[in-house]
């Protein structure tokens, strides 16, 4: 009995002390979650004032080209035109129709995109020879877009809700504050793991950011410059560039001034629309 | 009544207000030069021997009124240096296009594309095919036409009006390909006493929803393809074009990287009443390498039931074929892209295979390999016509 006795208190011992172990773990990793959260918060509240800064722009319409550099720094150039419809539901995406002016071989090619927000997009593509449209998959999001560094997801509308957001640090870039925030993909077939965003504390727009591929290593890093503030309001950079670390290629893209309020309506933005835009 | 009333309303709009143009037209399109090659000698006396030179001139002038209308013309200009016949002008877009509130008009000559299919162009009758550019039936004439189209919540409606049938072109007896007969295009025989100048009509409703592409159509006049009968010297073949009802649907269903393609019609007019269809699918592997090619995987199925006699209904290759493709696009920044297709007649064996190739090689400087084979055709009494005509054309291409 006496040996009984001793185990059970032996047992009672032991069960004390994994309870009071497991306390201290349940608390030590309830503090870390808390950090967790309050990073994951942290990083949303920065991403959505950002997001903030744009909302009730309406519409809007850009020229924009586009300089594809590669490793030798032989260059060619695209221009195009994108007219963006602001969808205030933060639950779908925004609606755009990109138009080519150049190369002239593929001049009027135009496509429609109906953003969404985790669900692959609606994209159409017209070609001006046939003069077909035709509806496509928007799965390749990872592609490179017109042979560019950017891919589709990095030039087809930031919606705040696409991505997990965690607070890093605090850090110059160039003469202003910014906060780094991590975002992750919560859409499919990313081809990044996490990118790395600057956001300014001044303006609250996006500085730079960094694009981790799938094996984490980092592939990309985009630079956005010459922000200009529109209707006392709206800001837009005007000078983006994009290098990728792995081919050594580079890609600019240079707006010119952005019209807002143009009056365009959803109806600009359907597919029966795409064989009369010019 | 809406329409009507509406195109009433555009017409008189357009005459009253006579907008000005806001400025001079913009100038764009493309010259280019072709070589067309037949390694074969030609099966018919006359016919070309190996080499078939062309000049082509497509430029686009684009005027944009200061009401937002939009005046466009677009000659095609085509200098062949064997054939007379494929030396041709035509207008593949003259119009004048008026915007109203929810609804726009255009009058003039245009063309038009509704179908979904890679292989054939099943439900598009409203443009006739230019064939003595290429066979594939993707070269169309410019058809004149008033069109009114609205865009409604439940879709696009658009109706067509089209006074003025274009004929078919054929090759001339210089020509390759071409039937063993000559085709007397100028003594062609309509079903209406109209004869061209019989007005066709047709409706158009599309849509999307989710996933799917939709759209039907209805089309009442005189039948894009000819039946041929043979001119009372016995030398030559006389098209006959009959009034046709159709009625045709085409859906797409776009899912992950796969495109679900299907396009359907019955035809009443040519012979006993038909139906026809052509559906299958597109896969996508992308980014298949490190470069960011994607490659596509094509298979269609190809049915049409119309007459066998071809002096009741116009013989169509396609009554039962199996059309299998593979496209690779390299994604690079000459845009090159291959694409290898064969349709396949599952009843006699007979094989149409093409290749087609591009690629940008400057700014404005573009390159085209296009090969046409008919395989195995000995058999087919319409492809038996083209067995030595297998040729590979050379494209170069300045767009501006």
């Amino acid at each position: 009995m006496k040996t009984n006795e001793h185990y059970n208190r032996l047992l009672r011992h032991f069960a004390q002390g994994a309870l009071f172990a497991a306390l201290i773990l349940t608390g030590a990793s309830t503090v870390a979650a808390d950090e967790k959260a309050s990073a994951e918060q942290h990083g949303y509240e920065i991403a959505a004032r950002s997001d903030r800064t744009d909302r009730g722009f309406g519409d809007a319409k850009v020229d924009l080209t586009m300089i594809l550099r590669n490793r030798a720094g032989k260059e060619s150039s695209r221009s195009l035109s994108i007219s963006t419809l602001e969808i205030e539901d933060e639950n779908f995406g925004d609606k755009s129709v990109i138009i080519f002016e150049t190369p002239a071989d593929i001049r009027g090619t135009a496509l429609l995109s109906h953003a969404k927000i985790l669900e692959p997009d609606d994209q159409w593509l017209f070609l001006p020879a046939l003069k077909r449209i035709k509806r496509i998959s928007s799965v390749n999001k990872s592609g490179p877009f017109v042979g560019s560094e950017f891919a589709f997801e990095d030039f087809t509308t930031q919606e705040l809700n696409k991505y997990s957001y965690r607070y890093v640090s605090e850090e110059a870039c160039g003469d202003l504050m910014c906060d780094v925030v991590e975002r992750t993909p919560l859409y499919e077939y990313s081809g990044y793991t996490r990118q790395l965003s600057w956001v300014d504390q001044r303006d609250f727009q996006v500085r730079k950011v960094e694009f981790y591929d799938r094996r984490g290593d980092l592939l990309k890093t985009l630079v956005l410059m010459d922000y200009r503030q529109y209707e006392d309001r709206y800001w837009r950079p005007h000078r983006l560039s994009m290098v990728n670390h792995r081919t050594g290629k580079e890609t600019d893209l240079i707006y010119s001034d952005f019209l807002f309020g143009t009056g365009l309506t959803d109806k600009d933005f359907v597919k029966g629309k795409l064989s009369q835009l010019r | 009544m809406t329409f009507v009333r509406s195109i009433i309303i555009g017409v008189v709009t357009m005459l009253v207000q006579a907008p000005s143009f806001a400025a001079g037209p913009e100038l764009s399109g493309s010259v280019g030069a072709e070589l067309r090659w037949f390694p074969d000698s030609p099966q018919f006396l006359n016919q070309l021997r190996h080499f078939q030179p062309s000049l082509i001139a497509e430029p686009e002038f684009r005027w944009r009124l200061d009401n937002g209308d939009q005046v466009t013309v677009t000659p095609y200009l085509q200098l062949d240096g064997q054939d007379g016949e494929r030396s041709h002008f035509d207008l593949r877009e003259a119009y004048w296009r008026h915007f109203g509130e929810n609804w726009d008009l255009l009058i003039g000559v245009n063309k038009v594309y509704w179908g979904v299919a890679e292989s054939r162009h099943l439900v598009d009758i409203i443009n006739q095919v230019d064939s003595v550019v290429d066979v594939d039936e993707e070269d169309r004439l410019g058809q004149p036409m008033i069109s009114l189209s609205t865009q409604l919540d439940w879709g696009r409606v658009e109706l067509f009006v089209l006074p003025g049938f274009r004929e078919r072109t054929f090759a001339g007896p210089d020509g390759r390909p071409r039937f063993a007969l000559n085709v007397d295009d100028d003594n062609p025989i309509y079903e209406s006493g109209a004869e061209e100048k019989h007005v066709d009509f047709a409706v158009r409703y599309s849509h999307y929803i989710g996933d799917w592409d939709i759209g039907a159509h209805v089309f009442h006049g005189t039948g894009r393809e000819p039946r041929f009968s043979i001119s009372s010297n016995g030398q030559q073949l006389i098209p006959n074009y009959d009034l046709v009802t159709q009625v045709g649907i085409d859906l797409q269903y776009t899912r992950e990287a796969w495109l679900w393609k299907f396009e359907a019609l019955v035809r009443e007019g040519q012979g006993k009443t038909f139906a026809a269809m052509v559906g299958g699918f597109e896969y996508t592997w992308y980014q298949i390498t490190q470069g960011a090619a994607d490659l596509g995987l094509l298979v269609e199925y190809l049915r049409d039931d119309r007459d066998d006699d071809p002096t009741a209904a116009p013989a169509t290759i396609f009554q039962n074929d199996l059309f299998l493709g593979a496209r690779l696009a390299l994604n690079d920044i000459q845009d090159t892209s291959v694409l290898l297709g064969g349709i396949i007649d599952l009843d006699s064996q007979s094989t149409l295979l093409l290749i087609e190739a591009e690629r940008r090689l400057a700014d404005q400087w573009t390159i085209e390999i296009e090969t046409r084979l008919f395989l195995n055709v000995k058999d087919d009494p319409l492809l038996s016509n083209f067995s030595e005509d297998n040729f590979i054309n050379l494209n170069l291409g300045r767009h501006f």
